[in-house]
């Protein structure tokens, strides 16, 4: 209300949109197509599957927790998909079957971390291991998938001003971002997220209920992380068992840019967008540039990550977030 | 005589190898302040965990206006009209200050939660305690002194009953402990019983209308404020339970003399211990004797270097040393049992040999390890002299009870033949009977020639033991007591002296 300094929680917000514009000005800058809804567009496009991964791990890593199961997920989804279309299943369905499969999956994990006390590290890394050992046991070889709908869905899109266009899986991400942004910032168990995730000792005795909170959370890591491996079905048309190998970092990596905080209760779902777009303009950067393999990418992520983490330590520290009453 | 609005009956609590509370009996009348008194370890901390359904209780009944509740859950207890406020753990700092009031309790809109009329909830609650601030911020970036006020707020509802406070003031200064008192005493007026939990027994003349007095898990004393004058009070925290132990002095004077073996010279720690002078002799047992608060582990602390100290001079046989860490007081020859033996002490995990001996190792270096054959010898002996109940050496410490981990402990710094022990409430929650065991050990160990310095709660513990007593006070050495001078009632003087 009229205040002059701005509240303090929105600064890592507002510092991951700044980092983006910057770097999106210096692509506009120094390329003379940058600046188009084409690139936009695509950028949405290419990045989807990563960033409906990661809104998944947003609330994850907003509860204090981890989950680095999520790129297996998204593998074990492909797979089965693939597997389930060559058995005459209509995509939709087994699309509806492997997201439920997700969220059971995942709260499954959230009820042993919670009632076995058991590091969600560990048993997520466990779970990361069945779920890419189960890939292979559907199959050996990347397979396709042939029925008409997925052609239908990557073909689909909605015209932009310019050349652009939006993919549905753009269109789909989206969704599930807005979905995201509703559950995190509007409902009591989004409340609960946070709580848990700033103080999980007070928010038990403040009355938030903790089992409950902690399977929702990874039920909701499991059923973004099988929608974002039917995404990665849709847009890559095939099922390959050692797809997406290493997106659970690259999602944690996007929630982080997007200024959560890994030890939780801090952040925002909208945040997460711009951090995916962040890699994925960096990405298509070095792609415009030409003279760099793809894997500078990694280093300017890196290096980024490490620039962020160490300016929002500072932040806490002069804010005194974290601090406790004694 | 007003019906009770809280009746606690026979409430008691067993953690393992602990009795927390033992058959309580408490109630709290409408009206009233009630201050809940003890030293570390009563069961004050435990006994409102029960009532406000944050623990389960082993036996005893919860009763509201005479019918017995089911406690299970804090939210249960809320519903009942029970509301507290922790002392370590309250509200949430990275929350804004409406979702910490309304955590749980948002006001919704079609299922989704209108933070606009939280907010507004948020500012309706804290106007009741006439706090005004912006309630969008992150609690954790206001003052310690508005946090607990926040926190207040929460635990208040239309229809709380009782409200439950521990340690409320330790971290306010003057002016905003008044300000908390002011409020306290408007709640009063309006019908809710309040519980305060302190240390700081001035706060306890000033707000109290009844006091309860808790001592290792039992109630020790209760009554109105006005019936209980303070060094009454002192004396019934500090305790009378050392009747195993024949009031035998230890030979005094006949072995503590020549130079001294620990020397320290205005040694102290901002905020922590105003600088104090120690002198120990081989064959002294000087004995810390303080309320909680006054400074007794800080003291202890401090000398071992496991805290920093910012002033001061330390000598070991006249020679002036350097102790930064515990480390190099162990090489000095010091050695140090923590209060806390489960969080500080023993690795509970390890075996009884292992924790024997870790502070030889230690002292000797990594390079030059014990072989098994003297590790097993080294342990076994030890379990023979201090009579340790162990069936081996290599059980797990965490299986034995309490008083048989702390002659583990003892062990443990035995066994590197020190010439400096430092022992920190070397009797808490242990039984009677290993209690007398360890008060007899420490007189061997001086008769001996060794060094002690003993900080404990309990008075006759003191009495029975020291050759010296260094009466400590808020976080200040306030007296030295010696010879023949030892007296319980004079200890008690010292402390209690305004």
């Amino acid at each position: 209300m009229g205040e002059e300094d701005m509240n303090e929680r929105y600064m890592p917000l507002a510092a991951t949109i700044v980092v983006f514009l910057a770097i999106y000005a210096f692509g506009a800058a120094a390329y003379n197509n940058f600046l188009s809804t084409l690139v936009f567009g695509d950028l949405l496009t290419d990045n989807a599957f990563v960033i409906i991964a990661a809104i998944g791990a947003t609330f994850v890593i907003l509860s204090g927790g981890i989950d680095l199961s999520v790129g297996s997920m998204i593998g074990f989804v492909s797979v089965a998909m693939a597997a389930l279309d060559a058995q005459g299943w209509h995509p939709l369905l087994s699309a509806l079957l492997l997201v439920s499969f997700g969220a059971v999956f995942g709260g499954a994990m959230g009820a042993l971390i919670d009632a076995c006390d058991i590091q969600p590290f560990i048993l997520t890394l466990a779970a990361m291991f069945l779920l890419r050992g189960l890939c292979f046991v559907i199959t050996l070889d990347s397979l396709p998938i042939n029925h008409p709908f997925v052609a239908a869905f990557s073909d689909w899109r909605i015209p932009l001003p310019g050349d652009g266009r939006l993919s549905a899986s753009a269109l789909l991400m989206l969704a599930a971002l807005a979905a995201g942004i509703v559950l995190a910032h509007f409902t009591r168990f989004g409340a609960n997220v946070y709580a848990i995730g700033g103080d999980r000792n007070s928010a038990r005795l403040m009355g938030a209920p903790i089992r409950r909170t902690m399977i929702q959370v990874y039920g909701l890591g499991g059923f973004y992380g099988a929608l974002a491996g039917v995404a990665y079905a849709f847009y890559t048309g095939s099922g390959y068992p050692l797809a997406a190998v290493g997106v659970e970092l690259d999602a944690i990596a996007a929630v982080v840019l997007g200024g959560t905080l890994l030890t939780g209760g801090v952040g925002y779902v909208a945040g997460t967008l711009f951090g995916g777009l962040i890699q994925g303009t960096i990405q298509t950067l070095i792609t415009f540039d030409g003279r760099l393999t793809s894997w500078w990418t990694k280093i300017v992520i890196g290096a980024l990550l490490f620039f962020f983490i160490t300016a929002q330590r500072s932040i806490m520290r002069s804010t005194a977030l974290m601090r406790h009453p004694a | 005589m007003q019906t009770a609005k809280v009746e606690l009956i026979g409430i008691s609590k067993n953690f393992p190898g602990v009795v927390a509370l033992d058959n309580v009996d408490i109630a709290f009348q409408p009206g009233e302040v009630h201050a809940l008194l003890g030293e570390n370890g009563a069961g004050k901390s435990t006994l409102i965990k029960i009532m406000t359904g944050a623990l389960s209780r082993d036996a005893g009944a919860v009763l509201i206006n005479g019918k017995p509740v089911e406690l299970d859950s804090p939210a249960a207890a809320q519903a009942v009209g029970i509301g507290a406020v922790y002392q370590e753990v309250n509200l949430i700092p990275s929350l804004s200050v409406a979702a910490n009031l309304t955590l749980e309790r948002q006001p919704r809109r079609f299922g989704f939660i209108s933070w606009r009329k939280a907010a507004e909830d948020a500012r309706v609650a804290l106007k009741r305690l006439d706090v005004s601030i912006d309630v969008e911020r992150p609690l954790g970036s206001y003052s310690l002194a508005i946090q607990h006020l926040v926190a207040i707020a929460r635990a208040l509802r239309e229809d709380t009953q009782v409200l439950v406070l521990d340690e409320p003031t330790a971290s306010l200064d003057a002016r905003e402990v008044e300000r908390l008192f002011a409020i306290l005493r408007d709640l009063k007026a309006r019908g809710l019983a309040i519980v305060f939990i302190t240390h700081f027994l001035d706060q306890v003349y000033q707000i109290a209308d009844r006091i309860t007095v808790l001592r290792n898990g039992r109630r020790v004393g209760a009554g109105p404020t006005s019936a209980l004058p303070q060094v009454e009070l002192v004396s019934l925290m500090l305790g009378h339970e050392l009747q195993a132990v024949e009031e035998r002095r230890p030979p005094a004077e006949a072995k503590a003399e020549g130079e001294p073996v620990l020397s320290v010279k205005e040694l102290g720690a901002k905020r922590v211990m105003a600088p104090f002078d120690l002198e120990l002799r081989a064959g002294d047992v000087l004995g810390l004797a303080g309320l909680l608060g006054s400074g007794r582990t800080e003291t202890a602390k401090l000398v071992f270097g496991a805290s920093a100290a910012d002033s001061g001079a330390i000598r070991v046989d006249g020679k002036p040393v350097s102790i930064r860490s515990p480390r190099q007081a162990i090489r000095l020859g010091i050695g140090f049992c923590p209060e806390d033996r489960k969080r500080e002490g023993l690795m509970l995990e390890l075996t009884v040999r292992e924790n024997i001996i870790l502070a030889l190792q230690t002292k000797r270096g990594w390079l030059r390890l014990l072989s098994a054959a003297e590790q097993e010898k080294i342990a076994s002996d030890m379990i023979r002299a201090l009579g340790i109940a162990t069936p081996d050496a290599d059980k797990p410490v965490g299986q034995l009870s309490g008083g048989n981990q702390q002659k583990v402990i003892l062990a443990r710094w035995l066994v590197s033949n020190p010439r400096v022990l430092i022992l920190d409430e070397p009797t808490r929650g242990i039984d009677v009977g290993a209690h007398a065991e360890i008060v007899a050990l420490i007189r061997r160990l001086c008769a001996e020639g060794m060094a002690l310095l003993v900080a404990s709660s309990e008075l006759d513990e003191i009495v029975a033991f020291s050759t010296r007593v260094a009466v400590l006070r808020d976080r200040r050495k306030v007296a030295e007591i010696s010879g023949a001078k030892i007296e319980r009632d004079d200890i008690v003087q010292a402390i209690a002296a305004p």
